[in-house]
């Protein structure tokens, strides 16, 4: 292997290492705030990607008709649960969200020339369409069970994929998409071209976690999450809302996993059930992390991201072998150090 | 309260916990079996097909009942195990060229049923050292790994021909009579399904199966009786497994043919679906999901595509649906809905009165020391929660810990009982070091405890929790538990089991739900429970608390008894009363340290002790 073909892998694995560390952020903030292991999380990079792709086509996505439904099942929801007692501004603010911002949305996506929009307002509208699923599948499918066992939310989150794959098969049909880079750009350094792409990706990670690190350290919303993570019952006397906590949580996951497949489509080419393996990369890599460092899980994210394209050049058969067998000397690391016998709930 | 004789009851008169129903479970065992005997005599064969791959994934999802449902391990790689199952056996019966060590075993579907359960028992148990000592969800994202892990290596080995598969697997013969037609297999299908629920049945009804039953929420408890929890945590890790290779033996001889795609990991997730749905805590409960799943499955991918105008994998929906509903809605799956609406009456544990009697360690003479705690510090970190705590136990002795909340008792009690590693310091029982033993070698040794917080499994009866106590005094195991070999042995137990459930005067309740006695009866129950061990050191951390006059009356006389026959007791306990007028000695603790030690009279003149107590008398 000559320096080039390494450079050349090196920098495919730390692109790929980047959207996988963002995507194993995402999962530890989820687990440590609601204690759901979020399966789902890589449906949400499937849609954002194919939803681009829909819009880069010129069509309305059909993450959109998801939208309107999930908003619609959200607003009787919480109409049912204050049947006794009605907060009127409570409900007014739930229909503001639900099903006045969904249908807005719709208008806006039928009367706006899409294929023509600059790369940028394209990508800021699926955002608009696909991020709001996030909260509401909160909503619908784990508020309920908010004191439900982790394995209890770890089969439900699992159904749920289960769900939106199918979902993502009805809205989108059993075709691939890749959409276009966000930058065409070369850059020579040296021997190595780096592509404009990377350099996106790289630079909207570096920006994300950023962007975290002031949330949760400097914003009253993200100090209420931590809060949350810390203790949930003591996070409630002192008025947070372990709804809104988790509301919030899975809005920031899906704007994560939004932005995971808008970077990840111009790469590789995205089928509807495309999420769970780039998903389960990035859980490797928050496993590593022991769901609960996020330095760690980064530092994972890009070793599984080095890892997986080493592999493609040596072995590419046994690439996923590779990278999903790497999880079990990391979990007989953990094994041998913890120790103890601990009730599980 | 006193020493009733052992009970012969097999059956009580209305009360608690008891349904009169019209129908004998027997009964129901004879028609279910009759149905299945029939079936194919009147169904058409497709729907006979259909019914073989219920039993082919009902074996899978029973093993995910043992492991999931009654042991909380949750696995979503159970696909994998079916695809080792298959693959071996395909290998064995349809493969080319194989090389000369394996050409040598080749051939015969039993032999290679043989060698896939050997092959499965050895992945399991690798899986499992890596992955079951880890707590709580790392257990199923560890599952998925190798889930996936196996199956991309089923697609990528060519030996096990790719992704096309291998074709060409020979049908199972019997007496040389082969079985092609799925009629003929459906027998051999139900047969094994049959053999598998009765045994699991049969398992759990028995010492190994109260130890796995004791997995869920009660591992401490469990290892303080002497269970060794890491091994049954292996051993249904491996049983499922086995189940899972069995059902793909299976599935390899009905297809005929194998490839990846059965293996995945999205089927490993249909299996716990299954599990759920019927109800993963009860053995029938993986035959109803298995049906209810595959059929709605077939039934769905029949509809849908023509629903949607074109063709894929549309049950998914309705399956991810129905799953959060019913985790949403109901729980514990259909199986226990279904159950309330047929009158079954309810069986009730037979003693056998005539039962040999369990032999008993020897006790210590009279007097001997027999716990000794030297200087025992324990630091959490900056805290100095025990600093140089000493103190003595004797046989047929009382001794009470006291102190005011704080003062550091409960981290004394641990380290005793091994829950906990003092920091320095030495723990001497029976003239042996125990510090860092563990709470299991610990209970080997002859100690037994109760808990603050009581500890038992709320679904089993009473007599069954207290006979989690008997663990080490039985020996044999799980094979000969699920064919019942060990009845003998079983009969024993219980005997002595339910002896000291009269003891200490719960022979009302022997057979209710232990969930369903107030808080003092749990208290006698854990008692009679560490009873049961045959300890020769009894560790009672606030055993009057919640006890009414009377109660507290009877379990004061049940430990003036217990010291007469040689016991040695340590107890903590708030209530005075019950704590002067019954012990031999006080040791008094405050702020981590041993404040005064003396018979009880004195105690309660000491200064220091009504200063710690009262906050000053000279005031």
């Amino acid at each position: 292997m000559d320096p080039s073909i390494m450079l050349f892998l090196a920098q495919d694995g730390i692109t790929n290492g980047a959207i996988y560390t963002i995507l194993a952020l995402a999962l530890v903030m989820v687990f440590a705030v609601t204690r759901i292991i979020f399966i789902p999380q890589g449906e949400f990079l499937a849609w954002g990607a194919l939803s681009m792709a829909t819009v880069e086509a010129g069509h309305v996505p059909g993450t959109l008709w998801v939208l309107l439904l999930a908003g619609g099942l959200v607003f009787v929801l919480d109409l049912w649960s204050q049947r006794q007692r009605r907060d009127h501004r409570a409900l007014l603010r739930s229909a503001g969200w639900n099903v006045a911002y969904p249908l807005v949305l719709a208008g806006l996506l039928s009367l706006l020339p899409l294929a023509a929009l600059p790369q940028a307002v394209q990508a800021l509208l699926v955002m608009l369409v696909v991020v709001p699923l996030g909260p509401m599948l909160y909503r619908l499918a784990f508020q309920p069970l908010a004191e439900a066992s982790v394995l209890v939310l770890l089969i439900v989150a699992v159904s749920i994929h289960f769900l939106l794959v199918g979902v993502g098969l009805l809205i989108f049909g059993p075709e691939g998409s890749r959409t276009q880079p966000f930058s065409e750009a070369q850059l020579e350094l040296g021997s190595l071209l780096v592509g404009g792409h990377t350099l996106v990706v790289m630079a909207a990670s570096l920006l994300l976690i950023g962007g975290l690190y002031l949330f949760f350290g400097r914003s009253l919303y993200g100090k209420a999450l931590r809060a949350t993570a810390v203790n949930r019952n003591g996070a409630r006397l002192m008025g947070i809302s372990p709804a809104l906590a988790g509301r919030l949580t899975f809005l920031l996951a899906a704007l994560i996993g939004v932005m995971a497949g808008l970077m990840f489509a111009p790469l590789s080419t995205v089928y509807y059930d495309s999420g769970f393996l780039v998903g389960l990369k990035g859980f490797v890599a928050a496993i590593i992390g022991g769901l609960g460092s996020y330095p760690l899980a980064a530092g994972g994210a890009l070793l599984v991201g080095l890892l997986e394209s080493f592999s493609s050049f040596w072995a590419s058969a046994f690439k996923d072998v590779l990278v999903f067998t790497l999880i079990l000397p990391v979990l007989m690391a953990r094994s041998i150090l913890s120790h103890g016998v601990e009730d599980d709930e | 309260m006193s020493g009733a004789p052992v009970s012969s009851t097999s059956s009580r008169p209305a009360g608690r916990g008891v349904s009169w129903g019209l129908l004998r479970p027997q009964t129901l065992l004879v028609l279910f079996l009759l149905a299945v005997l029939l079936a194919p005599l009147v169904l058409s064969d497709f729907t006979v097909t259909l019914l073989n791959y219920v039993g082919l994934s009902a074996l899978v999802a029973l093993g995910l009942v043992l492991l999931t449902g009654i042991g909380g391990l949750t696995s979503f790689g159970q696909a994998a195990f079916v695809g080792l199952g298959a693959y071996t056996t395909a290998v064995l019966t349809a493969g080319t060229d194989l090389p000369p060590a394996l050409a040598m075993l080749a051939g015969s579907p039993w032999l290679a049923l043989l060698i896939g359960l050997l092959l499965t028992s050895v992945v399991a148990i690798v899986l499992g050292s890596v992955t079951l000592r880890l707590s709580g969800h790392y257990l199923p994202l560890g599952t998925m790994a190798w889930g996936i892990s196996l199956y991309f290596l089923f697609g990528t080995t060519e030996m096990l021909g790719g992704h096309s598969g291998l074709s060409g697997i020979p049908p199972l013969e019997l007496f040389g009579f082969p079985l092609t037609e799925s009629r003929h297999y459906y027998y051999v299908v139900w047969l094994v399904v049959l053999v598998a629920v009765l045994t699991s049945r049969n398992l759990l009804d028995s010492r190994e199966g109260r130890a796995i039953r004791a997995l869920k929420g009660g591992r401490v408890m469990a290892e303080a009786m002497g269970i060794d929890t890491g091994r049954a945590r292996m051993i249904i890790f491996v049983i499922a497994a086995l189940h899972a290779c069995t059902a793909g033996w299976l599935y390899a001889h009905l297809q005929r043919f194998v490839n990846p795609t059965p293996f995945g990991l999205h089927i490993g997730i249909e299996y716990l679906f299954m599990a759920v749905v019927g109800g993963a805590g009860h053995v029938w409960g993986a035959l109803l999901g298995a049906g209810v799943i595959t059929l709605l499955k077939q039934w769905l991918q029949d509809i849908l595509p023509r629903l949607f105008g074109s063709a894929g994998n549309y049950e998914v929906i309705v399956f991810g649906l129905l799953m959060v509903l019913m985790l949403q809605r109901a729980r514990d799956g259909l199986w226990p809905l279904l159950a309330r609406l047929v009158p079954v009456r309810q069986e009730v544990k037979r003693i056998d009165p005539q039962a040999a009697p369990l032999p008993r360690k020897d006790q210590p003479p009279h007097g001997e020391v027999i716990l000794q705690a030297r200087e025992v510090t324990r630091r959490f970190g900056g805290l100095v929660a025990n600093n140089a705590m000493s103190l003595e136990v004797r046989a047929g002795e009382i001794l009470a810990l006291i102190g005011p909340n704080g003062a550091g008792k409960s981290t004394m009690f641990n380290q005793l009982s091994g829950v906990d590693t003092p920091t320095s310091g030495e723990i001497l029982f029976r003239g042996r070091a125990i510090a860092g033993l563990g709470a299991r070698r610990i209970a080997a040794l002859g100690m037994s405890r109760t808990f603050q917080h009581v500890k038992v499994l709320p679904r089993m009866s009473v007599l069954e929790n207290v006979a989690l106590g008997a663990h080490r005094r039985g020996q044999r195991g799980v094979l000969s538990a699920a064919w019942r070999l060990e009845r003998a042995e079983e009969a024993r137990l219980l005997r002595d089991a339910a002896a000291q459930v009269e003891r200490v005067g719960l022979g009302e309740v022997m057979h209710d739900e232990a969930g369903s006695l107030a808080l003092g009866q749990q208290r006698l129950l854990e008692i009679a429970r560490a009873l049961c061990s045959d300890p020769c050191l009894l560790l009672l951390d606030e055993p009057a608390a919640g006890l009414r006059l009377k109660e507290k009356q009877a379990l004061a006389a049940l430990l003036t008894r217990l010291r007469a026959e040689g016991m040695a007791v340590l107890l903590v306990e708030h209530d005075m009363d019950f704590v002067m007028g019954l012990v031999d000695r006080v040791v008094v603790m405050e702020f981590g340290q041993k404040i005064a030690e003396g018979l009880p009279e004195d105690i309660q003149s000491n200064p220091a002790v009504l200063e710690a107590y009262l906050g000053g008398v000279d005031a």
